[in-house]
């Protein structure tokens, strides 16, 4: 086992551990914060694929903004005991629709794994992936890329719109 | 003297490849040099910046501060270490333990990492990331996560409000931070903190974005929950913050964390605004300690001049005016550019 594979292996380890850890806890606050180190993993895998500034748009946006506002969300609504905010739900039937789905969840991926052909060969590197990031998102893509920007800039001011409009009432 | 350290470096290199291990791990365990290296100066650094402060703090209130341990007071900080050392460890019956065990650990590991992307003096910076800006911002917006599990896992009222805050103020400062730096990165052309050094050899940045090197500073300060943005730990009312039920060591690598992060942020900001390494007559790895040590001395001076300001203030200021700076600053920039460009320059 080289060194790249041990970093993935460990990676690997850390995503699937803290993912796992989300589901298990108890404790909804913990589930968040694992979360947290679950989209910390994803940027490492990230960052050993050569994609740096995916990696750290990873972990500015999910990291450091996303995972806020879920731990903001989560404490402003509590009103039980922290220990008990992520129990498995009481109802058998509930529980039988979460195992279909899971399972369902697993044939479809595993299925899509198996009949993917994975490309073996190594390309080059692209050393200047943020260049091409851009040209391609000012270029090709320039009129999705504005159509987003429009998007998020509306949902920006319903929100504000919806929070003052609170306040006057 | 100008290569001392990158000698040291590569002799390591040498030496290890001489011993017959691969040129991969000799890098790899050059790394781990580098990283102890700078736990070793980031920890000893902080004695003498929190002698520092207290010295300029004492100075514009017009007191003496430490001043009986050793000459001016000097060793007054080692036996203050000394003691956080060796005293109790304190952990609240009703806390959340293990969130509030880590919160501090993940703290000073995530200031530790800034550290990474930073060049010290010519060639001489650990990773020269393609994107290190924005690895300084990225990283740097996790330490918003810290201060929250420290205030969730209190399990204080002051603490909770003192970390909200804290995140509500981080969160609205990061954007004219970002923002502030675009100005600098579009004159440079790209991201990489040695390109930004060497874009300024004729002229510093300071001289052609003020504008952005001005909210930087604001919100730099904002980010640090230095004085007058420290509201999250304000002390006269928060009892200090997402810090109060700390004791000891714990409390200790907080202060520890703050002042590296101010370090931190100072060097990239001499890095980005004053021309890094570069200087006359002295070597490069000086020239960055003194520009670090001046921007570091203008926080101390900033934080005891002026009173706190108010949490909604705060948020209005970063919201309603700065930001809306920021994006003329880059608008202005990018016609400007584009117009150089066109004359031929």
């Amino acid at each position: 086992m080289n060194l790249n594979d041990a970093v993935f292996m460990l990676l690997a380890l850390i995503t699937l551990g803290s993912a796992l850890g989300v589901v298990a806890s108890k404790n909804i606050v913990h589930s968040a914060l694992l979360l947290v180190l679950t989209f910390l993993g994803v940027a490492g895998l990230y960052f050993q694929m050569n994609a740096g500034f995916i990696g750290l748009v990873q972990i500015l946006i999910y990291g450091g903004a996303i995972s806020v506002l879920i731990i903001f969300a989560i404490m402003l609504v509590m009103d039980v005991e922290p220990e008990k905010t992520n129990l498995p739900s009481p109802s058998l039937g509930r529980r039988l629709w979460g195992v279909y789905l899971v399972v369902l969840l697993i044939i479809a991926l595993g299925a899509s794994i198996w009949y993917t052909k994975w490309p073996l060969a190594i390309s080059a590197v692209n050393s200047d992936e943020m260049t091409a990031l851009a040209d391609l998102m000012l270029g090709k893509y320039v009129v999705a890329f504005e159509v987003a920007a429009i998007l998020l800039l509306v949902a920006v001011v319903g929100a504000i719109i919806l929070a003052k409009g609170a306040d006057d009432k | 003297m100008e290569n001392w350290f990158v000698n040291i470096a590569h002799a390591l290199t040498n030496w290890l490849t001489g011993l017959g291990l691969s040129a991969g791990w000799a890098d790899f365990i050059l790394l781990v040099v580098q990283w102890v290296f700078i736990i070793i100066i980031v920890t000893l650094n902080v004695i003498v910046l929190i002698w520092l402060e207290r010295k300029i703090s004492g100075f514009i209130q017009q007191r003496l501060g430490p001043n009986r341990l050793g000459p001016f007071g000097m060793f007054q900080t080692i036996a203050d270490a000394i003691k956080l050392l060796t005293k109790e460890d304190i952990i609240p019956s009703a806390t959340d333990k293990l969130i509030f065990r880590t919160a501090p650990m993940f703290f000073i590991i995530i200031s530790v990492m800034l550290y990474v992307v930073l060049p010290m003096g010519e060639n001489m910076v650990i990773v020269d990331l393609n994107v290190g800006v924005f690895y300084f911002i990225s990283v740097g917006s996790l330490t918003t996560i810290c201060l929250l599990m420290a205030g969730w896992g209190s399990n204080n009222k002051w603490s909770l409000l003192g970390a909200m805050r804290s995140v509500a103020q981080m969160i609205s400062y990061e954007i004219p931070l970002a923002f502030s730096l675009l100005g600098v990165i579009m004159i440079a052309g790209s991201m990489r903190l040695s390109d930004i050094v060497a874009a300024q050899s004729n002229v510093w940045f300071i001289v052609l974005q003020p504008v952005a090197f001005i909210v930087y500073f604001i919100a730099a300060t904002a980010e640090l929950n230095r004085g007058p943005f420290d509201m999250p730990e304000a002390e006269q009312e928060l009892t200090a913050g997402a810090y109060t039920e700390y004791t000891g060591m714990r409390w200790a690598l907080f202060f520890l964390a703050e002042y590296t992060n101010l370090v931190a942020v100072s060097a990239l900001m001499s890095t980005l605004f004053l021309g890094g390494w570069q200087g006359p007559f002295l070597p490069s790895w000086l020239w960055i300690i003194i520009k670090t040590y001046l921007v570091m001395i203008v926080f101390m001076w900033l934080k005891w001049t002026f009173p706190r300001i108010r949490m909604d203030h705060l948020m209005s200021f970063s919201w309603k005016v700065l930001i809306p700076v920021t994006l003329a600053n880059i608008l202005l920039t990018g016609i400007v550019l584009q117009l150089f460009k066109g004359m031929g320059w």
